[in-house]
């Protein structure tokens, strides 16, 4: 166990309100600071905003980590139609804290999402939520149109001259479809395939117009960062890693949920402090750091700072910061086939690498974990690893092979007991 | 229509606002899901309405619809009760014992519906509720933290609804 005085000092900022009662409505966010940031942002000009968020260091929550500031950078000055595209599809295994957002304090998505829009000169937003999130469409819904109500969405937005609209929009029950491009195609109301980078969403997204696409937990930093400056949010975390992160953290720990921390926490101190250590006394014996498609951590890894640059020099990924904790009693053989099957089932069957590849891997996983593998088999997953990583249409191929390739890796001696 | 993934502002027709975006087919998964509340699935009827009314062919309202697990083509049960199946609920216990457990209760296998059109059974990805796992759903409501005897009493009040 850590000692009380090495545990980070933080109050949350990004869930300051989500424990309070009514918290979702417009009333108790405008009595906590809630649209300050907006009223601000309206008296700066669009590039004073951009070089703040740059400044930030913030950089996406959704799972890939690209500076935040630098992608509004890219959004063409001179286009006429310019979108913003918000990405509630949440799906990552393991990962729970944009739903909590949405459903617990969805203002503080939407002022982000207002005073983005502004900076890229956005008039048009639209919000994609994944079908199952019956209560956050709901929550959504509610929250745009208080807005509305109160002058911070239509036209002449607080007497600014800006104008913005934003609808909600609900996807159907596609993993692929949290993927900017496959979620660009299901929007426009197509089967939800990832489309070819470039051109990024940045140059051509929705209906081939610039496009800004961003995650829920990205945007409820906006309000923050410009109300108290991109001073003071750069002094929270680590050098390329800046600001307050949400940690899912489940598995078999005491007290599962949602931790809002400073960037650079270690693991074990996310682990053993704030999740309240491992049930039953038990050891850990593997983590998942950042969500299913991030490689497994092994127990004596837990003192990684979790950051994106630290993380991936510990062979693993920040990804959405979901965090699952594997006690010693775990079987990694069944979790590498359940997490690749996973993937494998949500394929959207576009490029052959990832539709076959990942039959081909679920097939040789499966015997494996039945008792039905040899050694051959063994070298065919590292064979077959190797073959579809990297060479997928889009990152979710490769995705589908890291909890695949680390498990391996780090746990070989589980996977030689299963073989003959 | 009712609101939902559509323009929210609080003015006028709901389609028609949402026509303002530059293509029609950006509101078809909206107006699936309105075809499918009436009957529960995409009769073909609904699904030729709906190319119908947006000016689409049926193949193309097909081929979208088919790629989405929330629209079904065939009939499912009043209540469709979906079971997490994801790693985390797996880790606490969940998807094999909690699903095993609605299944013998119910006497379904994962996939099938009772023969009273009642209840159909599910097994499905994350729910994003890791942090209260085990989950499932029933229709639109989600129960976390699933023990047995929560499971009990969820499938009572169900069955005396119906
Ligand atoms: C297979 C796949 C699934 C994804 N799912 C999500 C998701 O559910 N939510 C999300 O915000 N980003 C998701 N992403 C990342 C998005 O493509 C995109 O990078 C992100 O929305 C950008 O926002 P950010 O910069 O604020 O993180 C996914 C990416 C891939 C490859
Ligand atoms: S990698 Fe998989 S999900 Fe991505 S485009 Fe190819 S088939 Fe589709
Ligand atoms: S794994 Fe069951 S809700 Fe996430």
């Amino acid at each position: 166990m850590l000692t009380r005085d090495v545990v980070t000092a933080w109050t949350p900022i990004l869930l300051s309100r989500v424990g309070e009662p009514n918290s979702e409505k417009i009333g108790a966010y405008l009595r906590t600071g809630g649209y300050e940031g907006l009223r601000k942002a309206l008296t700066m000009t669009p590039d004073e905003i951009i070089a703040e968020v740059k400044a930030s260091g913030l950089r996406g929550r959704g799972g890939a980590g690209f500076p935040t500031g630098t992608k509004w950078g890219f959004i063409p000055k001179d286009a006429p139609v310019k979108y913003l595209a918000v990405n509630t599809d949440e799906g990552e295994p393991g990962t729970f804290k944009d739903r909590l957002i949405v459903e617990r304090d969805p203002h503080s998505i939407l002022e982000g999402v207002i005073i983005a829009a502004y900076a890229i000169g956005a008039h048009r937003a639209f919000v994609y939520i994944r079908g199952e999130f019956f209560l956050g469409v709901k929550r959504w819904i509610k929250a745009i149109s208080d807005a509305y109500g109160h002058g911070f969405l239509g036209k002449n937005i607080l007497g600014s001259g800006f104008d913005l609209d934003v609808s909600v929009h609900r996807g159907a029950g596609a993993y692929i479809c949290g993927e900017e491009t496959a979620m660009i195609e299901s929007l426009e109301g197509g089967r939800g395939e990832p489309r070819q980078k470039p051109p990024y969403p940045a140059q051509k997204g929705l209906w081939q117009q610039p496009t800004l696409v961003q995650n829920v937990e990205t945007l409820a930093n906006i309000p923050h960062i410009i109300r108290c400056g991109a001073d003071w949010y750069s002094t929270i975390g680590t050098p390329q890693s800046k600001g307050p992160k949400i940690f899912c953290v489940s598995g078999h720990v005491n007290r599962p949920g949602n931790y809002e921390l400073p960037l650079g926490v270690t693991l074990r101190e996310i682990i053993e402090e704030h999740a309240g250590g491992v049930r039953m006394g038990r050891k850990v014996k593997a983590v998942i750091p950042g969500g299913a498609s991030t490689p497994i951590l092994t127990a004596d890894q837990l003192d990684v700072p979790m950051a994106f640059e630290t993380l991936q020099a510990a062979g693993s990924a920040l990804g959405t910061g979901a965090v699952i904790v594997m006690d010693e009693t775990t079987d990694m053989v069944e979790v590498v086939r359940r997490t690749a099957g996973f993937f494998v089932h949500e394929s959207c069957g576009g490029c052959t690498p990832c539709r076959i590849g990942g039959k081909r891997l679920l097939e040789t996983l499966n015997a494996v974990a039945d008792g039905r593998g040899t050694n051959k088999d063994l070298l065919k997953l590292e064979e077959l690893t190797a073959g579809i990583t990297g060479i997928t249409f889009c990152p979710m191929g490769t995705g589908m092979c890291e909890p695949v390739s680390s498990g391996l890796a780090r746990f070989r001696s589980e996977f030689e007991a299963r073989v003959a | 229509m009712n609101g939902e993934a559509v323009q929210t502002k609080p003015v006028g027709n709901a389609i028609g606002a949402a026509i303002v975006d530059p293509a029609k087919q950006s509101i078809l998964l909206a107006a699936l899901y309105i075809a499918q509340e009436q009957q529960g699935y995409l009769t073909r009827e609904a699904v030729e309405r709906v190319a119908k009314r947006l000016g689409l062919r049926p193949g193309e309202v097909y081929s979208t619809a088919s790629f989405y697990t929330l629209f079904r083509t065939e009939p499912v049960g009043r209540y469709v009760i979906q079971v997490c199946d994801g790693l985390s609920c797996y880790l606490c216990d969940g998807a094999g014992r909690i699903a095993g457990y609605v299944g013998k209760k119910l006497n379904l296998a994962p996939g099938e519906t009772s023969e009273d059109g009642r209840f159909t059974l599910e097994m499905v990805q994350c729910l994003a509720s890791c942090g209260t796992a085990p989950a499932m759903r029933v229709n639109d409501q989600l129960y976390e933290n699933l023990t047995p005897a929560g499971i009990d009493a969820i499938l009572e009040r169900l069955m005396g609804e119906v």
